[in-house]
């Protein structure tokens, strides 16, 4: 390090002594070889620990050897860099390891036949048996749950964004913030006490349904409200100046304008409220059997599932219960990859 | 087709802001009337009370009189929108819609309103797109982005746009500037076209671009920063810039001014 060029022997004011491109890597490599020698010479046994000293020593030696030899400036830029980086290490690792662990764990039991029968006359210490009826279940619920807060949440949406002024609009907007806050156990007793134990209509998937879409309804109108406003204004204008109503206009050229953007919240709601457990816990009940009907008699779901054969506690219920994790992620993921298509197909197009 | 538009004692606010003060004025039929005045003087202001597009904005608000060929523009039970279809609008920046097609967008004012014979469409898109000086360059790609096309092409895709849905007047807001010279040079001559069939309004700020296209300049002023904007004088091009009959008029035209 001591060796490093000096900037004033430098005869150009413009050019200074900058390290070379492979620089970040090799600190980080020095980094975590040195934290790998702390990390055994101080018998630390948490890899945590290790992981927290590599990512110290990457960035305050990325500080000191970048302000020897770039100077402070560059350095606090690089040290910005290295900063990014290391958390964006720390957001991927836990994300990569989850989906790792489950993977290897799910696919002992995940094949054709998990997928296609349920648990209708195998005991929890019995190998066999599927998430058929579960995700059925899934797929109903979330899909009522889509059809009751998409209209309600984007008509809300549209709203705030073209015609909200004044009192009203400030109270849907405080309403929407307080409805993002509502943890879903107090959503599932809300219809609990409202739908069943008031209006006595027993335990339904489409009970499970209106709870979700209480959870589902806000983050609709949130995301598509932020996408409405990035419609520019001179598009409506344009609009409104051909002499075309303001309704139309919004359905016409917002919508469309935005509807790439719209599509993607929506898909990320769905994918938040598919995991949802406790709703379908209290109103939709659980069952091992397949029962169609949405709007009669207990269901099940693929949370549920999850929770009830992890708490069977035997080997083949916890191989199962891994089954059903993998699919649950694998549903979210490819929902959000067609939302990714979505938005791609739908976008404002470019280019000639 | 082309129609007189007579403004008297007009005042719009933003808010509680007063932007422009008691203007009146006659817009003649088939002619250009060009609008000249530092930034900040209500130009564009005036422009869009004209075809009610000032109530747009946030608070915004219209007092007096906008008479089209004697019908009030802001009399009880008058349809801003239907206000807008007669008298068209072209803004300073083009704006095509990014999600339709050059043919899409020229058709837009016809299919947005509902109001078209699915027969008719063609032509009236090659009329207009005729009319905007552009069916040559895009005739091959009708059914390209309008986004795609140049700045130029794009601004007199927005005017093929703008003219498609037969308005009698048309409102053009610094149409030229974001635009290079020769694209410039296209639109001033297609304004000397258009103006057989429409009444055409427009702002600028290029003395030369009002001097070569307009019949009649109007010069609007504010007295200080904050205050209101007013006209100062409306008269023949000519006689504004070889004889104006206000000093102030004659300090901005020749560069006197502030
Ligand atoms: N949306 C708005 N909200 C509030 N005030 C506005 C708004 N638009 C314009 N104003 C104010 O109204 C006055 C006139 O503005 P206007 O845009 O009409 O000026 P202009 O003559 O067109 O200027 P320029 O030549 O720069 O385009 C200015 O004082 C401006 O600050
Ligand atoms: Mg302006």
């Amino acid at each position: 390090m001591s060796t490093a060029p000096l900037t004033d022997k430098r005869p150009s004011t413009l050019r200074g002594a900058s390290l070379p491109k492979w620089s970040p890597w090799a600190i980080a490599a020095g980094s975590v070889a040195l934290a790998v020698g702390i990390g055994l010479a101080a018998a630390l046994d948490s890899k945590v620990q290790w992981g927290l000293i590599a990512a110290l020593l990457f960035v305050f030696g990325t500080y000191g050897i970048a302000a020897r030899v770039e100077g402070r400036r560059q350095a606090k830029d690089r040290v910005a860099t290295s900063l990014v980086w290391v958390c964006f290490i720390v957001a991927v690792v836990p994300l990569a390891s989850l989906i790792w662990e489950t993977v290897k764990r799910g696919v002992k039991a995940f094949d054709l036949y998990f997928l296609s029968h349920s648990m209708g006359v195998v005991a929890d210490n019995e190998p066999g048996g599927g998430i058929y009826h579960a995700l059925l279940g899934t797929l109903e619920q979330v899909g009522i749950a889509t059809l009751i807060s998409v209209p309600i949440g984007v008509l809300t949406a549209i709203y705030l964004v073209e015609y909200g002024r004044g009192k009203l609009a400030r109270a849907v907007t405080f309403f929407v913030d307080v409805m993002t806050g509502v943890p879903s156990i107090v959503a599932g007793l809300f219809i609990l006490s409202f739908w069943i134990l008031i209006l006595d209509m027993g335990y339904s998937g489409f009970a499970g349904a209106l709870a979700l879409s209480i959870l589902m309804m806000p983050v609709v109108v949130r995301s598509t409200e932020e996408m409405l406003k990035l419609v520019p204004n001179e598009l409506r204008e344009a609009s409104l100046a051909l002499g075309v109503p303001k309704w139309r206009t919004i359905i016409k050229v917002v919508l469309p304008t935005s509807i790439g953007g719209i599509t993607t919240g929506v898909m990320l709601a769905v994918a938040r409220i598919t995991g949802e457990t406790a709703p379908v816990l209290l109103l939709v009940w659980g069952t091992n059997f397949i029962n169609n009907n949405p709007f009669s008699g207990p269901q099940a779901s693929l949370p549920l599932y999850i929770y009830r054969q992890y708490s069977a506690g035997t080997e083949v219920a916890y191989d199962r219960a891994w089954a059903a994790a993998l699919a649950l992620i694998a549903f979210v993921m490819i929902l959000n990859l067609a939302a990714r298509g979505i938005a791609r197909w739908k976008a404002p197009k470019t280019g000639r | 087709m082309a129609k007189r538009i007579d403004v008297s004692g007009l005042t719009a606010y933003y808010g509680a802001h007063r932007a422009i003060e008691d203007i009146s004025m006659t817009v003649e039929p088939r002619s250009v009337t060009a609008f000249i005045g530092p930034s900040g003087c209500g130009k564009s202001t005036f422009l869009r009370t004209l075809n009610r597009m000032h109530e747009v904005t946030p608070g915004g608000r219209v007092e007096g009189k906008v008479l089209l060929d004697d019908e009030d523009l802001y009399g009880t039970g008058v349809d801003p929108v239907a206000v807008r279809r007669t008298i068209g609008m072209v803004f300073q920046r083009p704006n095509p819609f990014p999600t339709m097609s050059i043919f899409d967008n020229v058709a837009a004012g016809l299919r947005l309103n509902g109001s078209y014979k699915k027969s008719e469409l063609n032509d009236v898109v090659e009329k207009s797109l005729k009319g905007a000086n552009l069916w040559n360059e895009v005739k091959d790609r009708l059914n390209k982005p309008g986004s795609g096309l140049s700045g130029g092409q794009q601004q007199r895709l927005c005017i093929a746009r703008a003219i498609a849905v037969e308005p009698q007047v048309l409102l053009m807001d610094e149409p030229c500037s974001a635009l290079d010279p020769i694209s410039t040079l296209a639109i001033e001559d297609l304004i000397g076209e258009l103006k057989e069939r429409f009444t055409i309004v427009i702002v600028t700020h290029n003395m030369q671009q009002a001097a070569r296209v307009s019949d009649r300049t109007a010069f609007f002023n504010l007295s200080a920063v904050g205050q209101p904007g007013r006209l100062i004088e409306i008269d023949d091009t000519e006689r504004i810039f070889s004889n104006p009959s206000v000093q102030a008029t004659e300090d901005y035209i020749s560069g006197r001014f502030g």
